[in-house]
Parts: C-alpha cells; sequence; structure tokens
C-alpha cells in the first residue's frame, strides 16, 4: 500500500504540452478519480503513473521512491485497462497469473492466488476458457482479477467501463467499490462519466486542458464548484448559468428579473461587477411543487417550452434572461409547452461566479 | 403450386448449380496438379497419346525407379537436389521471417523520419520483375564468387521475400493492440519479454502465413535458379527438372515424377502450419 505524489508534473509531445504542471497528493487506500472532458490530460496523467508514457517534468513518486525514470515492472502497480487487453492466446487462469510466472514464484503460489482472485471475483468457473468465450462483463472481471493478484501498491483503471452497456457498467461500478472495500489499496481511476466519478471517488480530480480545476470529495465539488466549469461538469443536468450584472445589492440578470445576491455571496462583490449565476434544477422549482425552501428565495415567472417527465419528477425546460434553463417540478401534473409557471428559486443554494475569472465568489 | 414449394424447388436448383460451378472450378484448378501425378506413374507412350487415356490403364512406379537408379538409365541426383532446396529454402525463409517481424513490428509499433516513403520504398522493390534481374545477379555473383553456391541463392531469396514478408508482418502486428504489450509491462515484463510472451505468439498466425509463402516462393522458384546454379552441388529441384530434357526428347514421365516429391513436402508443411493459421486467428482478448 502506497501513497501517490505527483509535483510540478509536465507532459509535452514535442512543442505541445498536454500537461501543465500538475500537483496531487493521493493517501494511503484512497480512491482518488480523474474527471473531464476528453483531451484533458487524464489518461496521460495516468499513464505517467504507471510508467508507459515517458515524464517532461516534475516527479512522480509512489510510496517514498520518486519512480519518474523506473520502467513500469519496477513500480509495483497494475492497471486495468480500457478494452481490457487480455491476452487472447492464455486461458483465464493463464491471464491471472501471468505476473506471477513473470515473477518466478512458485507454482502452488501462483495457484492459490489465482483461485483466490478468482473467487473474489466469481470466475472459478471461466478458470479454463480464453478470454475470446467470455462476455463483456467476464472479461473485465478478468482484467480486474489480474490486477489483484499481484498485491500491487497502487491500482491504476483507465476508463474501464467505458466498453460496457448501461446496466452493467452500474454492476460493475458497485463491484469495483466493493473490490476497493475489500482489497484496500490506492486507486486512481481515470473516467469522463462524472457519475461514475461521484459515486466511487473518495475525492475527485477534475482536469480540463492539462490543468487540474479542482479536487475535493464527491460532495465539496457538487456543492462548492470552484468555477463555472466545474459547476457545469459535474451534476446531471448540469448547473443553469445566467450572466448578470451587481447592481444597488441585487444581481440584475441580463434582459431578465433581479433577483437578491446570495448569502454566502454578499461582501465579496461590488456594483457593477459582471457575474454569473449559478443553481441547479433542483433548486429552481414551480410554487406548490417545490421542496420546503426555508431560507431566502426569489420568485420568477418562466414560460415553459418542453418537459421531461421522469415519473417522480418532471424536467422543465424554459428560456430565462436569455440562456436556456432547466427547472426541476416535484409531484409532478402534465405541464403543456408554452405554460406559463411561477418559479421559486432556492438563494441559499445558488452559486456566484465572476464573469471574467470565471471562478467562485462563494 | 404453392408459393413455399416453388421456393423450396429454387433454393435445391440453385444448390445443384452450385455445386456443379464449384466442381468446374476446382476442375479446372486440380486437374493440372492431378494429371502431373498420374504421369509420373504411367509409361511414356499412355502420356504423350493422342487422344489423352483419361483412365490409366498401366500404373506402374517404373519413372521413380529411373530416377533414383544410375545415371546412365535416366538417374539424377534426387537426394542431392532436395538437400539443395531444403537447404537454400529454409534458410533463406528462417532469415527473411527474422527480418520481416524485427522490420514489420518497427513499422507498425514505432514512429520515425521517413517511415512511409521506407516502406512504400521496400515495397517497390517488388515491383521489379525477377527475371530481370537475372543479368545484374550473374554478374554480382560471378564476381563475389557466389556462383553455383547455396548462399549466392540464399541471399538472393532473403532479397525476394523481406519485402512481402515485412508487408505481412507489419499488417499483422498493427492488429494486435498496443494495450497487450503494455499489460504485459505492468504484469512485470521486460520489453523484450512483452514481446516474445504476448505480441508474438498473438501475432504467430501471421507470421507463420508469411513463413510458407517465404518458403514455397523460393522452393519453387526457377528462373533465378536455373541462372545462378551450375552444377549438382547446389542445384535446386525445379532447375533439377530440367536434366530430364534431353536436345531431342524430354522425359515427361520422370519430370513428373520429380515434381510430384517437391510437390509433397510443400503439402506437408502447409498442411502443419494451417493448423496455427486457424487456431490463431482466433482473437479475443480485446473488445473488437
Amino acid at each position: 500500500m502506497a501513497q501517490v505524489h505527483l509535483r510540478n508534473v509536465v507532459k509535452k509531445y514535442g512543442q505541445l504540452q498536454v500537461v501543465h504542471g500538475i500537483n496531487l497528493e493521493i493517501e494511503d487506500n484512497e480512491f482518488v478519480v480523474l474527471v473531464g472532458p476528453s483531451g484533458c490530460g487524464k489518461s496521460t496523467t495516468l499513464r505517467m503513473i504507471a510508467g508507459l508514457e515517458d515524464i517532461s517534468g516534475g516527479e512522480v513518486g509512489i510510496g517514498d521512491r520518486v519512480v519518474n525514470d523506473l520502467p513500469p515492472r519496477s513500480r509495483n502497480i497494475s492497471m486495468v485497462f480500457q478494452n481490457y487487453a487480455l491476452y487472447p492466446h492464455m486461458t483465464v487462469r493463464e491471464n491471472l497469473g501471468f505476473s506471477l510466472k513473470i515473477a518466478k514464484r512458485p507454482e502452488a503460489e501462483i495457484e492459490q492466488a489465482v483461485d483466490e482472485a478468482a473467487g473474489i471475483l466469481s470466475l472459478t468457473e471461466y478458470l479454463d476458457r480464453k478470454p475470446g468465450a467470455l462476455s463483456g462483463g467476464q472479461r473485465q472481471r478478468v482484467a480486474m482479477g489480474r490486477a489483484i493478484v499481484r498485491h500491487p501498491d497502487v491500482f491504476l483503471f483507465d476508463e474501464p467501463l467505458s466498453n460496457l452497456d448501461a446496466k452493467l457498467r452500474t454492476q460493475m461500478r458497485t463491484e469495483i467499490k466493493k473490490l476497493h472495500q475489500k482489497v484496500k489499496s490506492t486507486i486512481v481511476y481515470v473516467t469522463h462519466d462524472q457519475v461514475e466519478a461521484m459515486t466511487l471517488a473518495d475525492r475527485i480530480v477534475i482536469m480540463r486542458d492539462g490543468h487540474i480545476e479542482q479536487v475535493g470529495t464527491p460532495l465539496e465539488v457538487f456543492e462548492k464548484p470552484a468555477n463555472t466549469f466545474v459547476a457545469t461538469f459535474i451534476g446531471s443536468p448540469p448547473m443553469n448559468l445566467l450572466d448578470g450584472q451587481v447592481q444597488s445589492g441585487k444581481i440584475a440578470l441580463d434582459g431578465g428579473p433581479s433577483v437578491s445576491i446570495p448569502e454566502q455571496s454578499r461582501g465579496k462583490v461590488q456594483d457593477g461587477q459582471a457575474v454569473i449565476l449559478g443553481f441547479r434544477a433542483d433548486n429552481l422549482m414551480p410554487v406548490g411543487h417545490s421542496m420546503p425552501m426555508p431560507g431566502e428565495h426569489s420568485e420568477l415567472g418562466m414560460t415553459v417550452n418542453l418537459s421531461e417527465p421522469l415519473g417522480t419528477e418532471t424536467l422543465l425546460f424554459g428560456t430565462l434572461a436569455g440562456k436556456e434553463v432547466q427547472a426541476k417540478m416535484l409531484h409532478p401534473r402534465p405541464v403543456a409547452p408554452g405554460e406559463r409557471l411561477e418559479f421559486q428559486l432556492d438563494l441559499t443554494r445558488c452559486h456566484l461566479f465572476d464573469a471574467k475569472t470565471q471562478q467562485s465568489l462563494g | 403450386m404453392n408459393e413455399n414449394l416453388i421456393h423450396r424447388l429454387k433454393g435445391h436448383v440453385l444448390k445443384v448449380l452450385h455445386l456443379f460451378a464449384l466442381f468446374i472450378a476446382m476442375s479446372i484448378i486440380c486437374i493440372p496438379g492431378l494429371w502431373v501425378v498420374l504421369n509420373s506413374f504411367r509409361p511414356t507412350v499412355e502420356i504423350m497419346a493422342k487422344p489423352p487415356v483419361w483412365i490409366p490403364n498401366d500404373l506402374s512406379l517404373d519413372h521413380y525407379r529411373a530416377m533414383f537408379g544410375a545415371a546412365g538409365e535416366g538417374g539424377v541426383p534426387v537426394l542431392q537436389y532436395f538437400t539443395n532446396s531444403l537447404i537454400i529454402s529454409l534458410t533463406s525463409t528462417i532469415i527473411a521471417i527474422l527480418v520481416g517481424m524485427a522490420g514489420g513490428y518497427a513499422f507498425a509499433r514505432f514512429k520515425f523520419r521517413g517511415k512511409a516513403g521506407i516502406f512504400i520504398g521496400i515495397m517497390i522493390t517488388r515491383a521489379v520483375p525477377g527475371v530481370s534481374l537475372s543479368l545484374p545477379l550473374f554478374i554480382v555473383m560471378a564476381k563475389t564468387g557466389l556462383i553455383d553456391t547455396h548462399l549466392g541463392l540464399i541471399l538472393v531469396y532473403i532479397a525476394l521475400n523481406v519485402p512481402f514478408t515485412i508487408w505481412l508482418i507489419d499488417g499483422f502486428f498493427r492488429q494486435v493492440p498496443v494495450d497487450l504489450a503494455e499489460a504485459a509491462e505492468i504484469d512485470g515484463c521486460t520489453r523484450w519479454q512483452a514481446f516474445w510472451k504476448v505480441e508474438f505468439p498473438v501475432a504467430r498466425a501471421g507470421i507463420a502465413s508469411a513463413g510458407i509463402f517465404a518458403f514455397l516462393t523460393s522452393w519453387n522458384e526457377y528462373a533465378l535458379a536455373s541462372q545462378l546454379t551450375r552444377s549438382t552441388f547446389s542445384k535446386t529441384m525445379p532447375v533439377g527438372l530440367r536434366d530430364f530434357t534431353s536436345e531431342f526428347t524430354i522425359n515427361w514421365g520422370g519430370m513428373c515424377a520429380l515434381a510430384v516429391l517437391m510437390i509433397i513436402p510443400a503439402l506437408i508443411l502447409t498442411f502443419i502450419v494451417q493448423k496455427h493459421l486457424i487456431s490463431g486467428l482466433t482473437f479475443g482478448g480485446v473488445k473488437g
């Protein structure tokens, strides 16, 4: 078991810099998820930890060793690949035992370790099959089994669920979480799926264009997004963002109504400052169909353009201050397009961002 | 008649036509080969008969007996030719495969300057007709003293086969996902081990097929071998066939007998490797 640290890690391909000096400390036994849109450098970062990619600058450490120039085999890590990368010419048993065989461990020990891993992942009855004869979910489990037999210091997962169908993905997500509780080890997990990130992570690292935008627990990044990017990336549906200006203690939304400044941002804004008001669909609800809002709230009228009934709630789409906005309706009733409703905006759950820097003013 | 019956009858008729067409096609492919085998077992009179005798009535091993017999009675140094062919073909195939693996792997995996140009350059050498090389090769070999040696032919066949093996093996390594080698490296392999324990076995089928092609090219090559060999010391079997021609006659039966001896090893080899071809092609480690 080990910590992982990244200090000012840089990756360049020729002139093109894709990772810009990132810093990250990962604790022992921590489950850290790197998340971001494609091309944000998350996979590259993972591959630098694995040793599959040269490190152009900075320092990567596992445990108390700096591993910058060590080959993958000397780092005591294991990795689950997006396409599983099982050895097609070997049986499941040989796939699982391959790393131990390379390490020249005694037969008996290999057998025991393989049986143990197969037991944990319920693969025992498939041990003599080749990967070609397995379903996607089973291959995925073999790939995880191959990672756990070695009891590595760190597990690396590179979008391991993206090849599975939606149902299997949810199921494997739970299995990965259970696995982490069972085998207790440090995990670095890369995904572009924010739901996976939220459900699995102890801490989420949100990346964009080779920079880390925010690091925090799933609730922290959800409740206190550091900037508009995190605000729209984490959470589904994405946070509504409306442009506005601070005017005499209120926020005048561009071409729309004014709302009070959320309490947590008061004193951090000046008159005339251009700001962005952010709120989630959960915090904009029609009067009579909302959660109780004991704190401060504003009332706004909005015409509904489209409604998406989801059963327990209905998503409402409308236009506010020139932007499309999503709201939520609890205890839904049918809503016709074009119907005008009064909405309540929960100010205690609103976020204010600086329009220039896009950073949070909360 | 109802519609279903018509469709069923149509299906039967189509199937019969299909089999008949296949029979014709296979006949066109197989009859020359079968004719060679057949002729090796019958007397010259029957071979030369007009109209042809389709059903042999006098089969014997006379041509084989004569071929292995004394030099004055139609005998040729078959074993010597066979050994020459085997040494030259096997050696050149093994080297062509090794070079092809190194080259194919490099083209499939690495980025380097002028990659496309080099690849096309290598392929263009295949566009030169082999026979047009015979005079230059003859001169080079004569100057270097490689005329009538095994080594001379081996070098020529390596040069002929390498572009082809590189091209074929490159294609097969491209199909092996890079992730496999990376997974092996993470599992504790060195780069070298990852190649031999994972990438090579997965691409084995392609390498085997490249091997067959290279072997058959060398084994059957006649034009260049006939220029570059002089004596029994280095003549290969295709060149040996010419021993059956004399000034006024051609011993067709003997020639066919030697041809049969040539075909057999090629058949056996193809048969052995064919198993690998099929088993090796069952991919599945990676979601495709």
